[in-house]
């Protein structure tokens, strides 16, 4: 008894604190993640035409990208787009993870969780040209160019992140509840509407917000699919670059990313007020 | 205890007075390689207003059956009958049957008023009558005090309370009981099964009751079917289960047992141990000549010294004092072994057993009962 030093976390018995390094290895971690946004954000602040040299505060690139006409057009095709997939793919998701975890062990399961999961496992690349293959054949066949291109892309790779956080969710939830409204006399309906979906839909809107922001992301298969004069904000970015690159890209950055960032403390805020 | 001595009209042919017939039903689950038979050819009656339990360790196919009857799984075989209408297609929310389940599985999105209100939204009641019942479910379970409560901000016990109602609430034909009590400590327990028994007679409804518990069991129940394996070993009242066992595994499973060798003849059986003939029915199907007998250890009596007429000679090679008891193990001059119970009273003074003496045994006439293997 008398040899033994008492722990410094009694309670959890082993820190990875106590690893020779941790901490420099963590400051080095959150310093590569975020200083290079700390310096854009800094940067779309700044006066002058440059990207590396501080010329003094000011607003003129928020100015500049609200009065510009691309920009805003691109800006409201990329909410449309993400909106309209993330949408679609939410209910298709719900339903492929409703199939998944409530019926009874089904040959070929596996298999569907794989199709399911397919734009994970396939690079972008392959799909997107393979994308470009088969929506050239239709355009040249049928005429008609839209966005119904785009949005069945980005709904088919957004569906496997709008899946996952629904089926952790039904598969956490105890399925005796639904048993219990079936005894209740609650018909198949009923039973989802009143008992599923109250105890799954933090999972769904967490799906959903997943599937938008990868929507908004998106620059491969949105590069090969759209048609021209269907720029979203990040293909209209990647148009910017190969030209005059200003602290405009910038401040259209900031902009993506202070929407990101209220989005989810708004799902985490959500969430919580719920549990 | 007359049983089968003169021909009653069997209450179970009559289905005015049965509330659930089991026919013939099989349950086989289909596993990777092999297949399990949950439920091998099992036929019961449940009569109306009954206090119905099932009985056996775990695995024999209780909760299996509670679900076929409930309509959560389709018999592979056999079919059903409620009120002699055979329901056995019928899903579980057409089903005039409710189920308390084991982990109460309540709505936690919901109040525990909305919680019992359930069932009779769904049956499409209207608001008036489902006000009133709610608030007679609620004081029939002495819940009145927490309807706006969030059912994960009541305590197990209450919990369990709940569940009750809202399974009640409805008025079922039926009610099913999976184990409802196995979560609560010893004294809500005894508290909940005295108010089960209350609930059942005042709502006349037929309960179905699973426990494990054979003394939750015998103190609770109307009659009691003993499982094993996915069949019913018997059905009986408590008393019959208890005294008249047909077999070793219910005899064995409910209650302490002494088994012994000895032969019948003409309707006496002799213990191959010593001591007088016993007059004893047999069970159906059992011929003259070698038999297993039960006696249960409270029927025997033991007094040091040599046995004399209508006694078995015996050895005393262990005493257990228990308080209000004492156990005596003895040996008997077969080597077969002998557990007699003896109160700690002045008459019977089961204290005074001496380890190693020689003892006398003797056994009440009309305790013997011949088993079935
Ligand atoms: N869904 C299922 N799939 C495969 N086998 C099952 C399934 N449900 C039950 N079984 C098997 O059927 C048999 C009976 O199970 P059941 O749950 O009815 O037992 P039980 O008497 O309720 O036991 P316990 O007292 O442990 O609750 C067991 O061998 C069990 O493994
Ligand atoms: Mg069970």
């Amino acid at each position: 008894m008398s040899d033994t030093v008492p722990p410094r976390h009694p309670a959890r018995g082993y820190s990875v604190r106590s690893l020779p390094g941790f901490s420099i290895v963590a400051l080095f971690t959150v310093a590569t993640l975020y200083a290079p946004i700390l310096i854009l954000v800094a940067y779309s602040f700044n006066s002058g035409t440059s990207l590396a040299v501080w010329e003094g505060f000011s607003l003129r690139w928020y100015v500049q990208a609200a009065q510009n006409g691309e920009v805003i057009d691109a800006a409201i095709r990329s909410l449309y787009l993400a909106l309209t997939a993330a949408g679609i793919a939410t209910v298709a998701a719900t339903m492929a993870a409703l199939a998944t975890t409530r019926t009874r062990r089904f040959p070929g399961k596996t298999m569907i969780y794989a199709l399911i999961n397919q734009p994970l496992m396939v690079p972008e690349i392959v799909t997107a040209v393979a994308l470009l293959i088969v929506f050239a054949w239709i355009k040249v066949a049928t005429g008609y160019t839209s966005m119904i291109y785009l949005i069945a892309a980005h709904t088919a790779f957004c569906i496997p992140f709008a899946y996952l956080p629904i089926r952790a969710r039904l598969e956490t939830m105890d399925n005796t509840l639904e048993t219990a409204a079936r005894d209740l006399y609650a018909p198949p309906m009923k039973v989802f509407l009143r008992v599923t979906l109250p105890q799954i839909w933090p999972g769904i809107i967490a799906g959903m917000m997943l599937a938008f922001v990868i929507s908004m992301d998106d620059v491969v298969i949105t590069e090969f699919v759209k048609s021209a004069g269907q720029d979203t904000i990040p293909t209209y970015m990647l148009g910017q670059l190969r030209r005059v690159v200003t602290p405009e890209v910038n401040a259209i950055s900031t902009v993506i990313l202070a929407a990101g960032a209220i989005l989810v403390s708004l799902f985490f805020w959500i969430s919580r007020e719920r549990r | 205890m007359q049983h089968q001595s003169q021909p009653m009209p069997d209450p179970d042919s009559d289905d005015t007075n049965v509330a659930v017939r089991v026919d013939r039903i099989s349950k086989i689950f289909q596993g990777n390689e092999d297949e399990v038979r949950a439920l091998d050819e099992v036929s019961v009656s449940i009569r109306r207003n009954e206090f119905f339990t099932l009985l056996g360790p775990s695995g024999c196919g209780k909760t299996t059956l509670l679900r076929v009857i409930a309509g959560f799984e389709p018999p592979t075989m056999g079919a059903l009958y409620l009120g002699g209408r055979d329901i056995s297609r019928l899903p579980p929310n057409q089903r005039p049957v409710n189920t308390v389940f084991q982990n109460y599985a309540l709505f936690p999105h919901m109040s525990v008023a909305n919680n019992i209100a359930f069932g009779l939204e769904m049956l499409g009641k209207s608001k008036g009558e489902i006000q009133t019942t709610v608030y007679d479910m609620l004081k029939l379970v002495q819940m009145e005090h927490l309807k706006a409560r969030r059912t994960s901000e009541i305590s197990g016990g209450q919990q369990q309370r709940v569940a009750l109602a809202r399974a009640l609430a409805p008025q079922p034909e039926v009610l099913l009981l999976d184990e409802p009590l196995s979560a609560l400590d010893l004294k809500l327990r005894r508290d909940m099964q005295i108010e089960l028994k209350r609930l059942q007679h005042e709502t006349g409804i037929t309960f179905i009751f699973v426990t494990h518990d054979q003394e939750e069991a015998l103190t609770m129940s109307d009659r009691i079917a003993v499982m094993s394996a996915g069949k019913i070993l018997q059905v009986g009242t408590p008393r019959e289960i208890y005294e008249r066992p047909a077999e070793r595994f219910v005899a064995n499973f409910i209650g302490e047992s002494n088994f012994l060798d000895a032969a019948l003849s003409g309707g006496a059986v002799r213990l191959k141990a010593g001591g007088p003939a016993f007059a004893a029915t047999p069970p159906k199907g059992v011929a003259d000549g070698e038999v297993s007998i039960l006696v249960r250890p409270e029927h025997g009596r033991v007094r040091m010294g040599a046995a004399t007429e209508g006694e078995l000679p015996a050895t005393i090679s262990n005493v257990v004092y228990s308080g209000e008891a004492t156990t005596v193990h003895l040996r008997l001059a077969t080597g077969e072994t002998f557990k007699a119970k003896m109160s700690n009273t002045p008459a019977e003074d089961g204290g005074s057993m001496v380890q190693g003496a020689e003892a006398a045994l003797s056994i009440a006439p009309g305790a013997v009962t011949v088993l079935k293997d």
